[in-house]
């Protein structure tokens, strides 16, 4: 097969390559709108920085923005192209993706909301558990988002050996954050919330995860999800 | 009859020269079930070789499409199944064609029989300058396969309605074939084929002369027809070949590139060939 990437712009119909250019595009422009958004909720977690706050939510609504314009854009590909075979797996996973994408937003949004909830309090418990598990995360999106540019298999494999690092340092980040809960019961309420937080980054990973199975559906054409039920999973 | 080869299935189309042509046909050409099989079969026009080293089952009750670019082989390949390409002086085909085990390029074979056994649908609706009941009628008259005159009208009116045509036409059966519709002409000549109990029905772009709804119609009398019967289509249409068949064959050159299952070769075909053709990638 020729290399995908090049190939998705040999069609005759230059129109056609054009729209298919333009969904990749539109769907990077939206990744990298999430990508944003998770610095945006970070610093807001780390600064306290109020008039962060405002941004997430202005990126919130170009991310949903976004989702409904990817969504017409596949809908007018399969009305006007019926398209097939490479162009199909393109149009399918372009619009799961935007899917992954919006959700990722909704859970960064909580990120926000939550931190705001944290800072009734000056203590720093619990700053080194998110950040770690952010620093994981945000590497997760940004690969995977680069998995899809690239139509990289080695890239969207990657990622799942991240995400079993980042079920690790949740895992960890829980058991550290249910110490200080024990210690002194006061904190239960705080600590919830920062749990609550890397509950969501953590969600934000397994979406990132969806991305990279869909990079390889894109180009393989083989479904590697939920391995038990499908014998295509790497599992 | 209409024109047996036109210019393009005798010419190669110069602009798919150069693209790499795989020996060996990806997927798999055989089925458990077959109707017939064919065995490196070489087909030449004169000099030029118009199919080159084709081996495929076509299974029973199964619809099967052949696409390809114009001059490809497929409709070649289509009519060596029924032997239509005896009718041409230069054509010469060799290789091994049987249906149901028995070759029917064997001296023993009565070309007129085995055309009852694998019959023909044509692009253009062909019907005979006749009524609409001796269009049906003709074929199981000289195959002698009705005993009596109630007999023939019980096969006149079976034909017509497994075509989903006899709701149309049952009140002017007297009337000329060529006075209906073209998609009407269509299942007419659907009808025809029927009418002598084939195994096998060809079709060659049976759809390309007719609107949508004729379209549709057609494609559902396929859908129906395949409980009973094999049928190869030959389409240009990719929607068509996706919709109405279960394996999908790609010819290339007179080459068979890809055959596979119908979902497998739109989803994610295995030749790059294959790729490019239906996703209109050739320049």
């Amino acid at each position: 097969m020729n290399d995908l990437n090049d190939d998705f712009f040999r069609h005759i119909s230059s129109e056609f390559n054009e729209e298919l250019e333009a969904l990749r595009r539109s769907l990077l422009e939206m990744g990298g709108l999430v990508e944003e958004q998770l610095r945006a909720a970070l610093q807001f977690y780390s600064t306290q920085d109020s008039s962060l706050l405002s941004k997430t939510d202005e990126i919130e609504k170009k991310i949903n923005a976004a989702e409904i314009d990817l969504d017409e854009q596949v809908e007018a590909l399969i009305v006007r192209r019926q398209p097939i075979a490479s162009d199909l797996r393109l149009v399918l996973a372009v619009s799961k993706i935007v899917r992954d994408l919006e959700r990722m937003g909704d859970e960064l949004d909580k990120v926000g909301s939550l931190s705001l909830e944290c800072f009734t309090s000056g203590s720093d418990v619990g700053v080194t558990e998110i950040q770690r598990i952010a620093e994981q995360v945000a590497k997760m999106l940004n690969e995977s988002l680069n998995a899809f540019a690239r139509l990289d298999l080695d890239l969207a494999r990657e990622i799942f050996r991240r995400e079993r690092e980042v079920d690790k340092v949740y895992q960890s980040a829980l058991r550290a954050l249910a110490t200080f809960m024990i210690e002194d019961p006061r904190n239960i309420g705080r600590v919830l919330n920062i749990v609550w937080i890397a509950r969501s980054l953590e969600r934000v990973g397994d979406h990132a995860t969806n991305i990279a199975e869909y990079v390889i559906y894109l180009v393989q054409g083989v479904d590697v999800r939920h391995p038990g039920v499908n014998q295509n999973s790497f599992e | 009859m209409e024109t047996i080869v036109s210019d393009s299935m005798v010419q190669n189309t110069n602009q798919l020269e150069g693209r790499a042509v795989p020996e060996k046909t990806l997927g798999d050409i055989q089925v458990d079930n077959p109707r017939m099989t064919a065995r490196n079969v070489n087909v030449f026009y004169g000099e030029k070789k118009a199919i080159d080293n084709i081996s495929l089952d076509i299974g029973v009750s199964q619809v099967i499409s052949f696409i390809g670019p114009s001059g490809c082989g497929k409709s070649t390949f289509l009519r060596c199944l029924n032997r239509m390409n005896d009718t041409i002086d230069i054509c010469k085909v060799d290789g091994e064609i049987k249906i149901d085990h028995q070759n029917i390029y064997d001296s023993a074979i009565d070309v007129v029989s085995l055309r009852a056994r694998v019959g023909m649908v044509f692009q253009k609706p062909n019907p005979f300058p006749k009524s609409i009941f001796d269009n049906i009628a003709y074929g199981p008259r000289i195959h002698g396969l009705a005993a009596s005159k109630v007999e023939l009208d019980q096969i006149v009116e079976s034909s017509l309605q497994r075509a989903g045509l006899w709701e149309e036409v049952k009140d002017r059966l007297d009337q000329p074939g060529t006075g209906l519709s073209g998609g009407q002409q269509q299942r007419l000549c659907i009808a025809r084929a029927i009418a002598v109990s084939p195994e096998v029905i060809l079709m060659d772009e049976p759809c390309s002369a007719l609107d949508p709804i004729a379209t549709a119609k057609v494609e559902e009398l396929i859908h129906e027809l395949r409980e009973q019967y094999t049928i190869v289509i030959v389409t240009h249409s990719m929607q068509q070949a996706a919709r109405v068949s279960d394996r999908t064959a790609y010819f290339h050159l007179g080459k068979l590139v890809e055959v596979g299952d119908t979902k497998q070769v739109f989803t994610n075909p295995k030749h790059e060939l294959t790729q490019d053709y239906i996703t209109g990638r050739f320049g």
